[in-house]
């Protein structure tokens, strides 16, 4: 820890903002991120949006596997319940996008509680496993309700407005983005250091002793569903009207496990790990695109690239959680701690 | 009735498949309390190998199995080794995660080295239908079937009356007790993996004769999944039993239910799953539980 660094009160050590320092850099950061979408091209922003909804997926996720130990694959699933909410409603009812962004999390917290009530029973193992056929029922739901989902052929939904303002470009639309960025993610830092957010680590760490002292697993787990979906759902729902598309294919089992992944590379249990590993896992295979543009021209390699992201992924994960299991959030900690006590870092 | 039995039939013999498979799961779940998430792809690799020892080497059928198994052998201790090693005593999570990113890897080298192309299996055994008189098995599933049951049968007894088999019981049943009689633990968990991994090879090619080979192949190893949670993720009977209930359901499902609702087949063991987890958690001839602070 850092010399001189101490509270006088619990409210100080609980504070979302430490230090004025940190509020500064903070406040400097925030104006960076709104005037970066005038200094980049649309490819960049693409990007920026991606990671954004990402974000705000992974923290959902994160608040359900990395706080309160609920290991969930079917996150994907309840981002699909999410953004078909959105479209429905858009097309169908003709209700403008900013409604739809709540009733879309409601639907997926909805569905979240459905498919958290098996965990009162079972945990771990089992309920990893509960969540994957969870998963496999909402994709066939998606992909043979046709009278709702438009099976295979998919929604298309038209661009978010705002008093005859269009966004319709990466640009436009990333300030949605963003905006639902900062808004999941303050609400997630301070659910952390209330109440609810202790009883979720309490649970975590054991969830027996937990209820010994009080706490009530069943509301406080469903809770921990609810949020966790709430979260995707308003991914989902971002995601529909970014691509104007939706369909079953866009929500398998393997986006669920690269949520998994972000937030393990990012850092369980973190709020900022989540950013951080959004981030990461979206810029990686970006990256690689970029590293291999080069062996493309080579025909014999031009089927190595999609493989190639698929190994880099496994790899990734098992590296991290060999070498890294507290993640990226874990490892910049460590940095900073080494340049802060430099040169005494004993 | 005739549609009945056939489907009932076919079911039993894709049940001996999935028996196989969930056999090498319930191994290492036994053995290392780990769920093997890349099973599935186990099964790719092998029945890869296998394909690609029949094309190219032109040698008999026999050795092709002798060398795919001897490689699915050296595959599971290396895997234990370097990823499922450091591994013990983490969270379940990571133990999750890990698995499943082997099974990334393990599917885009097998896309890198083979491509997407789909292929499907030579000639290697006579293909002669089964007439049963009531109903008609086809020669793949025929086949599969004795596989299977002989994988079956063959673990069942290593398990249950070698030395190693007693070894390796002694370590799930308590690991501690079984290092003071001096059990070595480490070679127990990395044979398992070669176990497991040898039996999802024997899957891998017999359902590779049936159904051709991809690298997503294995999408087929998460099917294991309700198999195990239905006989219990710690019994050996359950997997069997599990494989054949599984199998046949799956069959009837997709014989009665997918003209109404299409593609209802691949998801029935799922639904079938949930209402395991929620009615009896341990399966049906697992172990319960029970949880003290």
């Amino acid at each position: 820890m850092r010399c001189g660094d101490f509270k006088d009160t619990y409210i100080r050590d609980e504070a979302i903002f430490q230090s004025v320092f940190v509020k500064v850099w903070l406040a400097l950061f925030l104006v960076f991120l709104l005037i970066f979408p005038f200094l980049v091209n649309e490819y960049v922003l693409y990007i920026a949006n991606l990671i954004g909804i990402a974000i705000i997926g992974a923290h959902g996720l994160n608040l359900l596997t990395g706080f309160t130990g609920q290991i969930s694959l079917g996150h994907a699933a309840f981002m699909g319940v999410g953004a078909y909410t959105s479209a429905i409603l858009i097309t169908r009812v003709g209700i403008p996008f900013w409604w739809t962004v709540p009733m879309a999390g409601i639907m997926s917290a909805f569905a979240g509680v459905i498919i958290g009530i098996p965990s009162l029973r079972i945990k771990g193992l089992y309920l990893a496993i509960a969540t994957i056929a969870a998963q496999f029922i909402f994709e066939y739901v998606f992909m043979t309700w046709e009278s709702m989902t438009h099976g295979i052929r998919g929604i298309n939904v038209p661009d978010p407005e705002l008093f005859g303002f269009q966004f319709d470009t990466e640009q436009k639309f990333y300030f949605i983005t963003l905006f639902f960025v900062i808004i999941g993610t303050l609400y997630a830092r301070n659910l952390i250091r209330s109440r609810v957010g202790r009883a979720f680590i309490a649970i975590r760490d054991r969830d027996l002793a937990a209820e010994l002292m009080g706490i009530n697993l069943f509301r406080y787990k469903l809770t921990s569903f609810a949020v966790s979906s709430f979260y995707a759902g308003v991914a989902g729902s971002l995601w529909v009207s970014f691509m104007n598309i939706v369909t079953p294919e866009h929500f398998p089992l393997t986006l669920s496990i690269e949520y998994l992944a972000m937030i393990i590379v990012g850092g369980l249990g973190s709020v900022i790990g989540s950013i951080y590993g959004a981030m990461f896992m979206v810029l990686v295979p970006e990256l690689l695109k970029f590293g291999t543009e080069f062996i493309k021209n080579i025909p014999a390699f031009q089927h190595i690239f999609a493989p190639l992201r698929e190994v880099v992924f496994g790899a990734l994960i098992v590296f991290f959680l060999i070498f890294e299991p507290r993640g990226l959030a874990e490892m910049w900690r460590r940095i900073k701690n080494f340049f802060l006590l430099w040169p005494f870092s004993y | 009735m005739d549609i009945f039995l056939q489907l009932m039939v076919s079911g039993i013999a894709v049940g001996g498949v999935y028996a196989l498979i969930a056999l090498g799961f319930v191994l290492i779940y036994k053995a290392t309390s780990v769920i093997n998430f890349a099973t599935g792809e186990f099964m790719m690799v092998g029945a890869y190998i296998c394909l690609t020892l029949l094309t190219y080497l032109k040698i008999p059928f026999a050795f092709v199995l002798v060398f795919t198994l001897a490689f699915a052998f050296m595959m599971g201790i290396v895997i234990e080794r370097l990823i499922l090693r450091p591994l013990i005593g983490e969270p379940i999570i990571s133990v999750i995660m890990v698995t499943i990113g082997l099974s990334s890897i393990l599917k885009g080298l097998a896309h890198m080295i083979w491509t997407a192309d789909f292929r499907s299996f030579p000639e290697i055994l006579p293909a002669e239908p089964w007439n049963l008189g009531f109903a008609i098995v086809p020669s793949a599933l025929k086949w599969g079937f004795i596989f299977a049951i002989i994988g079956v049968i063959v673990f069942t007894v290593i398990f249950k009356y070698t030395r190693l088999g007693i070894a390796m019981r002694a370590n799930a049943s308590d690991q501690q007790v079984a290092q003071s009689m001096g059990i070595n633990t480490k070679i127990i968990f990395a044979l398992s993996w070669s176990f497991a991994a040898c039996a999802a090879a024997i899957g891998g090619i017999v359902i590779g004769n049936i159904s051709g080979i991809h690298p997503n192949l294995g999408h087929v190893g998460l099917m294991v999944l309700p198999v195990v949670i239905l006989g219990g993720l710690d019994s050996i009977g359950g997997a069997i039993v599990g494989g054949f209930i599984i199998g046949i359901l799956e069959n009837l499902a997709g014989g009665y239910i997918d003209p109404i609702l299409p593609g209802f087949k691949e998801i029935a063991p799922f639904i079938v799953l949930v209402f395991i987890l929620m009615i009896r958690p341990y399966g049906l001839f697992g172990k319960k539980i029970i949880e003290r602070v």
